[in-house]
C-alpha cells in the first residue's frame, strides 16, 4: 500500500499550523473505524497485514499532528527543512542564559523540602514561554521565514523536554 | 451425496452463517468463558451450574490431569502437583520466578531455553502447558454449551502484560487449539461491558485488582469508540498479596517458624484468604489454626494491606498523568476483579477518584462479558460499526545502544498498531552483520529492563564504515505483539524477524507439544484443521467475488480480472473435493497472494474516498 500522501491529506485537511484538535480527533476516529485491523479480523492474511499498516500510518499521522512540536517539525520537513535534531547549536545567548536559569530552578526545587508551590510556578512560567514560542513559530512559518522557524522549533524542543522533566519531578513529589 | 452448490458470481454461496465466538478471561485465581446469545453477553456455567473455573491444574501420578474445582481439592493434600496461580509464571524467566520467593511452593527446573518448568508427577510442565489445560477445559465447556465447535476466541490479558507474557498467552492458546481473534486488555474488556450496557460517554477509569495482577486504564468513550488514553499497573500485585501479608501476620501470631513446609504454607494461605473474604461483610473474624485461636479485625487487616493499596493508587496517579487527564475529569469509575470486594479497596478508590464506582456487574465476570462482546464483533456476527477499540502499548520498547543504555523506540501509551523506523549505519569497514537487542521497560539501563529478543542482521554488503544504511522497522500489531524488519537501503537486502520472546517457546517446542497433546486425537485435529481451512476458503471466495463485482472493472485490467477468476475457480474446485487441509491451505495462500495487489488498490481507493467528499458536518454527525 502506497502511503505517499502527507499526514494532513490523510485527514483531508490542508497543511497549516492551525489544527482544530477536536475536529482532528473526530476525523481520526472515523478513519480508524474503517481501517483498524479489528475490522479485518476474519479477512485474509494479506488484508490483515495491510490493515495493520494502514492503521499504523493513521496513528502516526494523528500522533504527529496533535503535538505542537511534532507538527511544527513536520511542517518544516514538508518544506525540506530537517529540524528533528537532538542537539542544536544556538548562538542566541539570551536563550542560552534562560535555559541555564530554568535548569537551575528545576534542580533547586528537587533539592528542597516543601516544593509543591515552587514547581507549580515553574510549570506556569515554562508553559507560557512554550505558548509564546508556538505563536512565534506560526508567524515565521506563515511568513516563509523558515530559518527563523527552525530556531523556534529548536527552542520548543528544549521546552518540551523541560516540561517532561517537570512532570517526572511532580510525579516523584506526589509519590513521596 | 450432497449436491455441489454453485452460486452466481458475486453472490455468496451461503447467506449468513452464524459463527461461534467466545470471550475467555484466563485469570490468576479463576477463569471464565462467556458468549453472546440473543444480543446479551453471559458467562457459561459447567454441568453443575458453576461459572467460575478455579485456575488450578492437578497432575496425578498415572498421567491423569484434572482442572478446576476437582483439581483444587488436592490443594492441601498434594501441593507440589497442584498448580495454582500459574498466570504469575506465564512468560517469566527463572529469575523472575525466584523473585516471587517461596510464595509458590513448586519444584522449579529450567530447560535449555531458560524457561522455568515445574516438576510434577506427570513430568516437567511449563506454565504455558498448564495454562493450555485451563483453556482446553473452558473451550470444551463452551462447545458443550453452544453445541458446536468454536470459530474463535478473544482472550483477555492484564493491560500491563509485557510482550513475553502476551506471547506466552497466545502460545498457550495455540497449544489448546484455540484460534485467537484478539488478545484484549482486561480493563478495556470491562469498559466495553459497562460502556455498552450503560451507553456511557466521557472519561472512564478502570481499576482492576485481580488475584495476581493490578491494572488501571484511563479511557475515553465517544460514539462507540473506546480510546485508551493510558494504562499502568503492576503485573505482580494482587489479592494473593493480601493473603500473603495476612498469612505472615498469622504465622507470627501463631508463633510458627519462618521455614514452613508446603502443607503448612497452604493452610496459612487458605485461612488468610477465607478470613479476608469474611471481613467483606463482618467487622472481625475468629480464626483457629492448629491449637491456636484468635481474632482478626477489619481494622487490623486494613493496616496490613495499606502499603499494597498505596502502590495501586500511585499507579492510578501515574496513568492520569500519562493520559493528561485531571482526576476531577473522570466521569465513571469501574471496579474489576474479585479483590475489589474488599471494603478498604472500594473506600480507597472512591476517595482517590472522588466518584462512587460502578459495581452493578459482577467484578469476577465483567471482563469475560466484555471479551464476549468484542469476540462477537470481530467474528462478524454483529455489524461492528458501532464499536471500536483503540488500545495502547503498556511498556516502552527500546533497543540497546553503546554502554548498556537503552534508546527508546516506541513509548508507553502509544496507540497501537504502530510502526517506527530507525536508521543505522556500520561502524567498521567491510562490516557485514550487526546485532540488535530489543528490550521493554521504563528504565534507562539494559539490566533494569526485560530482554525481549536478540537477533543479528546478516548479509549487509561490505562497504566502508558509515556507508551502509540499515533501516530497522518495528511493527507492533493490535495484540501488542512485535515484529521487526530490517532493510539495507543501498542494496535493498531485506530480512524479517518475528520476535520470539526470550521466555517463549520456539516453534519446534510448540510443534512437539502439539503433537504430544493431540496424538490421541489426531483425526479430530485433522477434521478441525480442515474445517477451519474450509471456512477460510469460503470466506475468501465470497469476499473476492463480491470485490470483483464491485471494483474489478475500476481497479483491474482484463488480464488481471481473468487471472483472479481462474484462481477463484480453482479454489472452489479444491474446496469441494479435498479432505486434506494442507492442500486447501496451499490454494488459499496462492489465491491470497494473487489478490494482494487488488486488495492493496481497494484499500488505497477507500482511504482516499473515506474522507474526500464528506463535508465536515457529515463527519461530525457520523
Amino acid at each position: 500500500m502506497n502511503f505517499s500522501s502527507d499526514f494532513f491529506a490523510v485527514f483531508a485537511i490542508s497543511p497549516s499550523w492551525d489544527v482544530d484538535i477536536d475536529d482532528l480527533g473526530v476525523r481520526y476516529r472515523k478513519l480508524q473505524q474503517e481501517f483498524h485491523p479489528d475490522r479485518y479480523a476474519t479477512k485474509s492474511d494479506a488484508e490483515k497485514r495491510l490493515a495493520v499498516q494502514a492503521a499504523s500510518f493513521i496513528n502516526q499521522a494523528f500522533d504527529t499532528l496533535k503535538s505542537p512540536l511534532k507538527r511544527a517539525q513536520y511542517l518544516l520537513a514538508l518544506k525540506g527543512v530537517e529540524s528533528d535534531q537532538e542537539t542544536h547549536i544556538t548562538s542566541d545567548t539570551v536563550f542560552l542564559m534562560r535555559q541555564i536559569e530554568l535548569r537551575e530552578t528545576l534542580s533547586e526545587i528537587s533539592a528542597k523540602e516543601d516544593s509543591c508551590s515552587n514547581i507549580e510556578a515553574l510549570r506556569a512560567d515554562v508553559e507560557s514561554t512554550y505558548y509564546e514560542l508556538q505563536a512565534e513559530f506560526k508567524h515565521q512559518y506563515e511568513s516563509d521565514l523558515f530559518d527563523d522557524a527552525f530556531n523556534a522549533v529548536a527552542k520548543m524542543q528544549f521546552f518540551t523536554k523541560l516540561l517532561v522533566e517537570i512532570g517526572q519531578l511532580e510525579a516523584e513529589l506526589e509519590d513521596a | 451425496m450432497a449436491l455441489l452448490q454453485i452460486s452466481e458470481p458475486g453472490q455468496s454461496p451461503q447467506p449468513h452463517q452464524r459463527r461461534q465466538a467466545v470471550g475467555i478471561d484466563l485469570g490468576t485465581t479463576n477463569s471464565l468463558v462467556a458468549s453472546v446469545r440473543s444480543g446479551m453477553a453471559e458467562t457459561l456455567p459447567d454441568e453443575q451450574g458453576r461459572h467460575l473455573l478455579p485456575s488450578v491444574v492437578h497432575y496425578a501420578s498415572q498421567g491423569a490431569t484434572c482442572v478446576g474445582n476437582e483439581a483444587a481439592e488436592h490443594n492441601i493434600s498434594d501441593p507440589l502437583n497442584t498448580i495454582l496461580s500459574v498466570k504469575r509464571l506465564l512468560g517469566r524467566g527463572l529469575e523472575d520466578v525466584k523473585m516471587l520467593g517461596n510464595q509458590l511452593p513448586y519444584d522449579f527446573q529450567t530447560d535449555r531455553g531458560g524457561m522455568p518448568k515445574i516438576a510434577t508427577a506427570c513430568g516437567l510442565v511449563s506454565p504455558i502447558q498448564v495454562s493450555a489445560e485451563i483453556l482446553r477445559k473452558l473451550v470444551s465447556r463452551a462447545e458443550a454449551s453452544l453445541d458446536g465447535a468454536l470459530d474463535g476466541a478473544v482472550i483477555t490479558v492484564p493491560a500491563y502484560f509485557d510482550e513475553a507474557q502476551r506471547q506466552a498467552t497466545k502460545d498457550a492458546a495455540t497449544l489448546a487449539g484455540v484460534k485467537v481473534l484478539r488478545l484484549l486488555n482486561e480493563p478495556t474488556a470491562a469498559a466495553i461491558a459497562y460502556g455498552l450496557d450503560n451507553e456511557k460517554e466521557g472519561v472512564i477509569a478502570v481499576y482492576d485488582l485481580g488475584g495476581g495482577t493490578f491494572d488501571v486504564s484511563i479511557l475515553r468513550l465517544s460514539r462507540g469508540v473506546f480510546e485508551v488514553l493510558a494504562t499502568g499497573g503492576d503485573s505482580a500485585l494482587g489479592g494473593d498479596d493480601f493473603d500473603h501479608v495476612i498469612a505472615e501476620w498469622l504465622r507470627q501470631q501463631v508463633g510458627m517458624s519462618e521455614s514452613l513446609n508446603p502443607t503448612e504454607q497452604r493452610i496459612l494461605l487458605e485461612t488468610a484468604k477465607a478470613a479476608k473474604e469474611e471481613l467483606t461483610d463482618s467487622e472481625s473474624v475468629d480464626i483457629e489454626i492448629l491449637d491456636w485461636s484468635g481474632v482478626l479485625s477489619r481494622d487490623v487487616m486494613d493496616t496490613l494491606i495499606e502499603d499494597l493499596l498505596n502502590k495501586t493508587i500511585r499507579a492510578c496517579r501515574r496513568s492520569l498523568r500519562d493520559a493528561e487527564i485531571a482526576v476531577d475529569k473522570i466521569d465513571t469509575v469501574v471496579l474489576v476483579g474479585g479483590s475489589t470486594r474488599t471494603r478498604r479497596v472500594r473506600d480507597k478508590v472512591t476517595e482517590f477518584f472522588g466518584v462512587e464506582p460502578l459495581t452493578n456487574l459482577d467484578p469476577d465476570r465483567v471482563v469475560a462479558l466484555g471479551a464476549a462482546l468484542q469476540a462477537e464483533v470481530l467474528i462478524g456476527n454483529k455489524s461492528g460499526d458501532e464499536m471500536l477499540l483503540l488500545d495502547v502499548i503498556p511498556l516502552t520498547l527500546g533497543i540497546e545502544t553503546m554502554g548498556g543504555l537503552i534508546e527508546k523506540i516506541i513509548h508507553r501509551n502509544t496507540t497501537i498498531p504502530v510502526a517506527k523506523a530507525q536508521e543505522f549505519t556500520t561502524f567498521k569497514d567491510g562490516q557485514t552483520a550487526m546485532a540488535v537487542h530489543i528490550l521493554q521497560g521504563e528504565r534507562e539501563l539494559v539490566d533494569d529492563c526485560r530482554s525481549l529478543a536478540r537477533f543479528e542482521l546478516r548479509g549487509i554488503p561490505p562497504m566502508v564504515a558509515g556507508a551502509a544504511k540499515i533501516r530497522v522497522t518495528y511493527q507492533v500489531d493490535a495484540d501488542g505483539l512485535l515484529s521487526v524488519t530490517a532493510r539495507e537501503l543501498t542494496s535493498n537486502v531485506e530480512s524479517r524477524i518475528e520476535v520470539k520472546p526470550s521466555y517463549g517457546l520456539d516453534e519446534d517446542e510448540i510443534t512437539q507439544m502439539l503433537q504430544d497433546s493431540f496424538s490421541h486425537a489426531r483425526d479430530d485435529m485433522q477434521a478441525r484443521a480442515l474445517r477451519e481451512q474450509q471456512v477460510d476458503a469460503d470466506r475468501m471466495i465470497q469476499d473476492l467475488l463480491a470485490a470483483l463485482k464491485e471494483d474489478g472493472d475500476k481497479l483491474l485490467d482484463t488480464e488481471e480480472i481473468q487471472c483472479l477468476q481462474v484462481a477463484v475457480k480453482e479454489l472452489q474446485k479444491i474446496r469441494a473435493e479435498t479432505t486434506e487441509h494442507r492442500v486447501l491451505a496451499r490454494q488459499v495462500e496462492t489465491v491470497g497472494k494473487t489478490s494482494e495487489t487488488f486488495a492493496a488498490r481497494r484499500m488505497d481507493a477507500s482511504i482516499k474516498s473515506a474522507l474526500a467528499g464528506h463535508s465536515l458536518d457529515e463527519i461530525e454527525q457520523g
